[in-house]
């Protein structure tokens, strides 16, 4: 059984014409980024990955999650994490709430509360689980959000242009933050970017997909 | 609800539960208006119903007023939206009319017009402010302004309600309609205010706002209850005899009744067909005039006066409630006394009992059938959201076809229909035929909350291992709060202000706050007519002020959803 995230020749197509075509396995800790112009597609696949493609949209190809088929399952079992460009934080759930709602089912109230104080602690945000996450930075959602997309134990990240509204000095630090999280847990990434900075800190391999026509450069 | 197998089904169930009653009031209708009706003993096809409606001598009169009351109160509303909006977006003046909506949009049309009629009346609170001093007048003047021959009274009352509606329609559409930039760039080609916006944001405003003025004018040509508080009565309105041939204890008089909804149902269609050709015909014109380069003469006037119109139309609803409050603590109050000799609680307390009940009965079918609206509206909008069965252009027709759709041309139907069924009439019949109504409502005021809620957050939920449903009912519901809790509103003050449809198919015998407050219209008790129309204005604004107070409190320390 092949650990790690695999795209086994998956293609996008809208209205008849290709827009991304990858077939690429990310083994676990290692990030695969996808780098392209807005437009080209990138969202799409991982749209498609999570199991949200819209229906104007043509697909084929299968995602392998740790060698276990996922194509046909329905998004919420997948267990494939994903962070936007924005937070997402609920809006109506204190920043406790919004951790809880991630983290795995089971045990008690208080072994929760517990957890989730932890894991708050953890990035520095000690005591925040009863604030309203409309008055945390931009930097500090974005732990947030990460922190909650990793207390659901998923099995991959997809990283949907994540870092791209945060200013340049907060971008670095929030980038190595989520690389150094996902590394430790062992996920493998997928990003998509259109910022070379993203790609090359990522390491990885980087697909480019210049002017909505793809070729794969990666090895 | 919303369980796996139902969901799609959700969509199927709105639309029989909208056009079901249609169809088998149209049903009801078209049978005994060919003379068919065999629980009179009557056995057709044949046209004596319409042989008699012609051989009625008021048939033409009626008619005649039903169209121009419909089309006169329309185009007067329509055009004191468009010039105000055109010339006075966006000032302080403007805002103050966008305060007042609300209010003025949950006021029932019932209360409206006993408020005008307090108003106005020869006896009225203006005609009391300036007499004797002014006016000379020692008794109330003998002047037909109530119920006049011309139905005047009964197009003001109209407008006065149809203003605060299409102005409320008119905001959702200039979103969409980039009219600040147009309106710059006409202004800068040194076009007058009202003339730049007349050329440039019109056409594309009065495209999204066409069928909320078609139901403007299809509901003003039949509309019952304000046409018996307001409208003539020698002849009424055509609405205003079918109801009364309905209520006629001789139940071949039904006969009559059917013949004359049909027609109704005929008159309105075709005003609807001319209404469109004139849409054309201002189209051409309108071609022309941007053609001309005109950049318009009399600007300033043209918006003054309009202000002027919207202002008046507001006042005369707000300053209408607070007449109806004052009589409703009325002691004595001779004419030409500009306030009464003493205040009392006498009228409350003497009408307590039966205005308790009538709050009673009104909530009873509100509250179910609000709620059952929302229901199968979240179910609608969820089952798009998840399947993409998404309502086609078409489906916005459906959505409007029962507000389009004349209520005496088949209300009287469907409680023929229900009778020949067996079906006893009642207060579940009438939640039914609520419903029909409300859950228009309910879903287009839902429904764009709903679908520009960022699907992103459902990503998201569904990546942290949260269920579809869990999704809708732990995210997405609770973030949508406050439009829900105001699309709940709606549906209560729609069903609030229900007159015909609780009158018809509950048989006379469900007595809601609506059908108690006209029914003492004829009486001229104007205390009685205050407390009722003060409770019928109260339960449609409490819901609103509700749906204000609940998130604000429930979201106090959640600023993300302060604007939401």
């Amino acid at each position: 059984m092949a650990k790690g995230l695999t795209l086994k020749n998956v293609v996008i197509r809208k209205d008849g014409h290709t827009l991304v075509a990858v077939d690429h396995h990310i083994a676990p800790g290692e990030v695969l980024t996808l780098m392209g112009p807005s437009g080209s597609g990138k969202s799409t696949l991982l749209s498609y990955i999570t199991g949200t493609l819209a229906p104007a949209f043509g697909a084929e190809g299968r995602v392998l999650l740790d060698g276990t088929d996922v194509t046909d399952t329905a998004p919420h079992k997948r267990h494939i994490g994903i962070l936007f460009q924005d937070d997402l934080l609920f809006p109506h759930l204190s920043v406790g709430a919004n951790l809880a709602f991630g983290l795995a089912p089971g045990g008690s109230r208080a072994e929760r509360t517990e957890k989730v104080a932890e894991a708050l602690k953890d990035v520095g945000l000690d005591g925040y689980a009863d604030r309203d996450p409309a008055t945390l930075s931009g930097g500090q959602k974005a732990r947030v959000a990460l922190v909650r997309m990793l207390l659901s134990e998923p099995s991959a990240l997809l990283l949907d242009e994540a870092f791209s509204r945060l200013d340049a000095e907060r971008r670095a630090q929030v980038r190595n933050f989520v690389f150094d999280r996902a590394k430790a847990k062992n996920l493998p990434v997928l990003m998509v970017t259109h910022d070379a900075d993203d790609a090359e800190a990522a390491g990885g391999h980087v697909i480019s997909l210049a002017n909505a026509t793809p070729h794969d450069v990666a090895p | 609800m919303f369980h796996r197998k139902a969901l799609p089904l959700l969509p199927v169930l709105t639309v029989l539960v909208m056009l079901g009653p249609l169809v088998a009031g149209l049903w009801g209708t078209i049978l005994p208006a060919f003379g068919h009706l065999p629980s009179a003993g009557l056995t057709g096809p044949n046209a004596s119903g319409f042989m008699a409606l012609l051989d009625w001598p008021g048939f033409g009169k009626s008619v005649q007023l039903s169209v121009v009351t419909g089309f006169a109160s329309t185009l007067i509303a329509l055009a004191i939206v468009m010039l105000v909006v055109a010339g006075w977006s966006g000032t302080r003046a403007f805002t103050v009319l966008e305060r007042l909506l609300s209010p003025l949009l949950s006021v029932p049309h019932a209360a409206a017009a006993f408020g005008l009629a307090f108003l106005i009346a020869p006896s009225g609170w203006l005609s009391r402010l300036f007499s004797p001093w002014l006016t000379g007048w020692e008794r109330p003047p003998d002047l037909l302004i109530l119920n006049d021959s011309f139905g005047l009274t009964m197009i003001a009352g109209l407008v006065i309600k149809e203003v605060p509606f299409l102005l409320l329609m008119t905001l959702a559409a200039l979103g969409q309609a980039q009219s600040t930039q147009s309106r710059g760039v006409a202004a800068a080609l040194g076009y007058g205010l009202v003339t730049g916006w007349l050329k440039t944001v019109f056409p594309r405003v009065y495209a999204q706002i066409k069928l909320p003025v078609y139901v403007v004018l299809a509901y003003s040509m039949s509309v019952v209850d304000v046409a018996i508080i307001l409208g003539p009565n020698t002849p009424s309105t055509l609405s205003v005899q079918i109801v009364r041939w309905m209520a006629d204890p001789d139940i071949a008089m039904r006969v009559q009744a059917a013949s004359a909804a049909l027609v109704q149902l005929a008159l309105v269609i075709g005003a609807l067909l001319l209404w469109r050709l004139g849409e054309r015909a201002v189209a051409a014109f309108g071609h022309r005039w941007v053609m001309s380069g005109r950049r318009g003469a009399a600007d300033r006037a043209v918006a003054g006066l309009a202000l002027g119109a919207g202002m008046t139309a507001a006042l005369a609803v707000l300053l209408g409630l607070v007449v109806l409050l004052v009589w409703s603590f009325a002691g004595f109050w001779g004419f030409p006394d500009a306030l009464p000799q003493a205040f009392t609680f006498k009228s409350w307390m003497r009408h307590s009992m039966g205005v308790l009940d009538a709050l009673w009965e009104t909530a009873v079918i509100a509250v179910p059938v609000t709620l059952a609206a929302l229901m199968l509206t979240i179910g609608c909008l969820e089952a798009e959201y998840r399947y993409g069965l998404r309502l086609s252009q078409r489906g916005i027709w459906v959505l409007y076809l029962p507000l389009l759709m004349p209520q005496t041309a088949f209300l009287p139907g469907l409680q023929t229909f229900m009778l020949s069924l067996g079906a006893d009439v009642g207060r579940v019949p009438v939640m039914l035929a609520h419903l029909v109504f409300v859950l228009p409502y309910v879903f287009l005021s839902l429904a764009d909350p709903f679908r520009a809620w960022d699907s992103r957050y459902g990503t998201t939920a569904a990546a942290l291992s949260a269920s579809p449903a869990g999704v809708l009912w732990r995210v997405r519901l609770p973030m949508l709060l406050r439009p829900i809790l105001t699309a709940v509103a709606v549906g209560l003050a729609v069903s609030v202000g229900q007159y015909l449809a609780t009158l018809l198919i509950g048989g006379g015998r469900v007595q809601t706050l609506t059908t108690e407050a006209v029914a003492l219209s004829s009486g001229g008790d104007r205390r009685a007519i205050g407390v009722y129309g003060l409770m019928q204005t109260g339960a449609a604004l409490m819901p609103f002020a509700l749906a204000l107070m609940i998130p604000a409190l429930l979201w106090r320390n959640r600023r993300g959803l302060r604007h939401g």
